[in-house]
């Protein structure tokens, strides 16, 4: 238990991910089995103890403690959990620590009753760092910054294995993952992807770069539409079906209709969609329903759930991925035309012989609520990751507008000591004349040496500093470019704008310049 | 100015020789007589010269701690328990959570921190007069060998520490002028400079802050350690706890800290306490005690 309260007592400060995957790498050398397995099962949420629950925490802590003490203890840490293991005080006599894999085992069978009992051993055992990692563990609360595709990834990291590979296999294993520390040690073979769905890292894109595309042979390339969803991968398995996002995050909850009756086994590449009165409906409806973790039937039958399909990966027990991408066409082609399956299409192929014609399509997207174009060659294979090369996305040209720097926030990580999350805004007229309202945030687009100068700037100009925040006198005019604008009733402003990145740094551009909330409002999409 | 002699030493090369129009030096339990009350200094435990002020005055004895702490530190001499009739203690720590762990375990953390990391700036930000020391010389003690390294705002303190005789290996000013990034290095700095511009010209450092006010998470992450260490040159809850019995005093007051709350841990204990409020004692002070 020591060495697991110190690794995640050094997640929970660590910001650097490399700091954090170096963290559970050590871990993972230094500590045998089974404990590095229930570690890994505590980082990745799959441990759960039903009969461990906060309120008898804290009827141990009180029943143990001054309780005019414990309340103003309480009041200035602000954490139960922490309280409680700080302001514990052992029983005199031998205390022995529990080892993480006693604590572990032992729940998973404890009756409830039995729970505070063992509990209250365990807290004599530990220090407080000790007691925190245990409170944090049985009430399921870690909170220390790592996703389960993190704790995945610094396995890969530590054994040289391929992330893709350990993904596939991971959701037929079972903590404590004997037989994955087996292979990743090279001690034993690769467990077999079981009957479970798992995920398969998804073949990403990278942004064309228009200059190079007259090297490029048309005839090499497939073309299709940009659709405005998300890029999902649905898994129909042998024991279950699931829909996972591009991160791996299974969000097949949210999206029961689209799992519905599904008769076949595949892994499908596709973009998720709503459809609203049987058209697709925009960005907005879908993350209506993204934003459900489970929807009511009224959403459902209102906004169904619509899967436009981009490429096969796996198709009845078979592994298309070394194929070629037009190979891996005709498959699922055919697949599609025998099986017919609901709520879905296939994303149509644009037919085209030079670049010219598509970039005259590109140049149309915005008005017809396409997001862009992508390129892929034919003869690519299916890579996990994003290759350079065998895919690019021709998006439509962002919209810009010239915003005022209005606050800056520090960063974190590597850029803890610079302010580099930037909050601007545009002018408005009111009954005292023109003031500035926010319309959006941006911490990227800027490159190290830019980000230097930001810094300096908004430390020379600082109005106002609240905690990590500076309000800044305005006279900095920021280019920002964004994808979209929508109607938003959680801003002030009323607008959202969709992955705003500042473009250009206007050092020379007088604010009162800058542009205005109505020319932003007239460019909402509906 | 009345003080130990290292204090005064402290004093002047901290704020200059004009700090103090005249300066007396005392030394620990020599007695200086002021009319009918003797006063003598006690070691306090607190940082180097640090001292308890004992006041008798025909027969009746007060303690005034000043700010201490109970535990080994290798810089200073130990806390002296002197028993009196009322004592006037500090109370930094003054709630239950606060509990430092061993700090030979802290500086072990941080060295095995040095290990995992060893392309990494390790800066540890840290008080410059006595917690600095200290830590440089655990470092030793714990067998690290390699020069440390110090902020601009560390030299004058860790220079005069080592005049007074404690040992603190080989020190070297961090603001090299061929602009080194010293990985693999530790660097002392003040708790202030570990994240801000200061620390951007090392190999992506470690932030480590060395303070008792790291026991709580919230405050830990206020100060943006990625290795907050619990050490601290004051009594913790537990130490105070104990102080307040070991002297028997009939009557305690608390002062500088959370008064509230010792008060009541003393009254469970059958100890008479109230508190101590003191004009001017502010948050900022309070903030700077570490």
């Amino acid at each position: 238990m020591k060495d697991f309260a110190q690794l995640l007592d050094g997640l929970s400060y660590m910001a650097s991910r490399n700091g954090k995957l170096r963290l559970i790498a050590d871990y993972c050398e230094r500590i045998p089995d089974p404990g590095r397995g229930y570690a890994l099962a505590a980082l990745t949420g799959e441990l759960s103890f039903a009969a461990a629950k906060p309120a008898a925490i804290r009827g141990l802590a009180e029943a143990r403690s001054d309780p005019v003490l414990f309340r103003w203890s309480y009041d200035y840490v602000g954490d139960l959990a922490e309280t409680t293991a700080l302001i514990w005080q052992p029983k005199p006599g031998a205390n022995r620590p529990p080892e993480l894999t006693e604590v572990v085992e032992r729940l998973a069978m404890a009756a409830k009753a039995e729970v505070p009992a063992l509990v209250e051993r365990w807290l004599d055992g530990l220090d407080a760092t000790g007691r925190w990692a245990l409170l944090k563990l049985i009430t399921g609360a870690l909170r220390v910054g790592v996703s389960a595709r993190l704790a995945k990834t610094a396995l890969a990291q530590w054994s040289g294995k391929d992330l893709a590979d350990i993904e596939e296999v991971w959701p037929s294993l079972k903590p404590p993952y004997a037989a994955l520390f087996a292979w990743l040690e090279d001690r034993g073979a690769r467990p077999e992807p079981g009957r479970v769905p798992s995920f398969r890292p998804l073949m990403l894109a990278t942004a064309l770069d228009e200059a190079a595309l007259e090297s490029l042979p048309p005839e090499g390339f497939q073309a299709e539409w940009k659709w405005d969803g998300i890029r999902v991968q649905l898994v129909a398995a042998p024991d279950g079906v699931a829909v996972f996002s591009r991160t791996g995050d299974d969000i097949g909850a949210a999206f029961p209709d689209l799992l519905e009756g599904i008769g076949f086994q595949a892994v499908l590449d596709g973009e998720l969609l709503v459809l609203q009165e049987g058209e697709i409906a925009s960005f907005n409806a879908l993350q209506q329903r993204l934003n459900r973790k489970s929807p009511t039937r009224k959403l459902i039958a209102e906004s169904p759930a619509h899967l436009r399909l981009y490429d096969v990966l796996l198709l009845e027990g078979e592994d298309l991925r070394a194929m070629s991408l037009y190979e891996r066409r005709q498959h699922l082609e055919t697949w599609y035309r025998e099986r017919q399956p609901e709520r879905m299409d296939l994303s149509p192929i644009i037919p085209f012989k030079a670049w010219e014609e598509l970039a005259a399509l590109r140049a149309d997207a915005r008005a017809k609520g396409i997001e862009g174009l992508m390129l892929k060659r034919k003869d690519s294979t299916y890579i996990a990751g994003r290759p350079k090369g065998p895919w690019f996305k021709w998006k439509r040209d962002p919209l810009v507008a010239d915003c005022v720097l209005m606050y800056a926030q520090r960063g974190h990580g590597k850029r803890s000591s610079f302010y580099s999350d930037y909050t601007f805004g545009v002018w408005k007229e009111g009954e005292e004349g023109d003031s500035l309202i926010p319309v959006g945030k941006a911490y990227f687009g800027f490159t190290d040496e830019e980000l230097k100068l930001l810094d300096k700037w908004v430390r020379d100009n600082t109005a106002e500093r609240f905690g990590p925040v500076r309000a800044v006198r305005p006279g900095l005019v920021l280019e920002v470019a964004f994808d979209a604008l929508q109607r938003s009733s959680r801003h002030k402003s009323g607008l959202a704008m969709r992955f705003p990145r500042i473009s250009r740094i206007r050092w020379d551009k007088p604010i009162e310049e800058a542009d205005r909330l109505e020319t932003l409002q007239a460019q909402i999409e509906v | 100015m009345l003080a130990t002699a290292e204090t005064l030493a402290i004093v002047k090369a901290r704020y200059g020789d004009a700090a103090a129009e005249q300066y007396q030096a005392l030394a620990y339990g020599e007695t200086l007589k002021l009319g009918e009350v003797a006063l003598r200094l006690v070691s306090a435990g607190h940082v180097l010269g640090s001292a308890q002020v004992v006041l008798e005055w025909r027969g009746v004895r007060v303690v005034v701690s000043g700010d201490y702490k109970r535990r080994a530190d290798p810089t200073c001499r130990p806390f002296e328990v002197v028993p009196c009739d009322l004592y006037i203690t500090e109370a930094t720590f003054g709630l239950p959570v606060f509990r430092h762990p061993p700090a030979e375990a802290e500086v072990a953390r941080l060295l095995h921190s040095h290990l995992l990391f060893p392309e990494r700036t390790h800066l540890l930000g840290a008080y410059a007069l006595g917690k600095a020391q200290r830590l440089v010389r655990m470092l030793r003690l714990a067998g690290y060998d390699r020069p440390v390294y110090l902020h601009g705002a560390m030299v004058a303190l860790m220079t005069l520490y080592r005049e007074l005789g404690i040992e603190l290996g080989e020190l070297r000013p961090a603001s090299d002028p061929k602009g080194e990034k010293l990985a693999g290095e530790i660097i002392v700095a003040p708790p202030s400079a570990i994240a801000d511009r200061w620390s951007r010209r090392f190999a992506d450092p470690v932030t480590a802050a060395a303070s008792g006010w790291m026991r709580v998470r919230a405050r830990a992450r206020q100060s943006r350690a990625e290795l907050p260490l619990v050490i601290s040159d004051h009594a913790d809850w537990d130490e105070l706890l104990q102080t307040i019995q070991d002297v028997q005093a009939e009557e305690v007051w608390v002062t500088h800290g959370n008064e509230e709350a010792l008060c009541h841990a003393a009254a469970g204990l059958g100890i008479r306490a109230r508190a101590l409020s003191i004009v001017g004692r502010g948050e900022a002070e309070q903030e700077a005690a570490l």
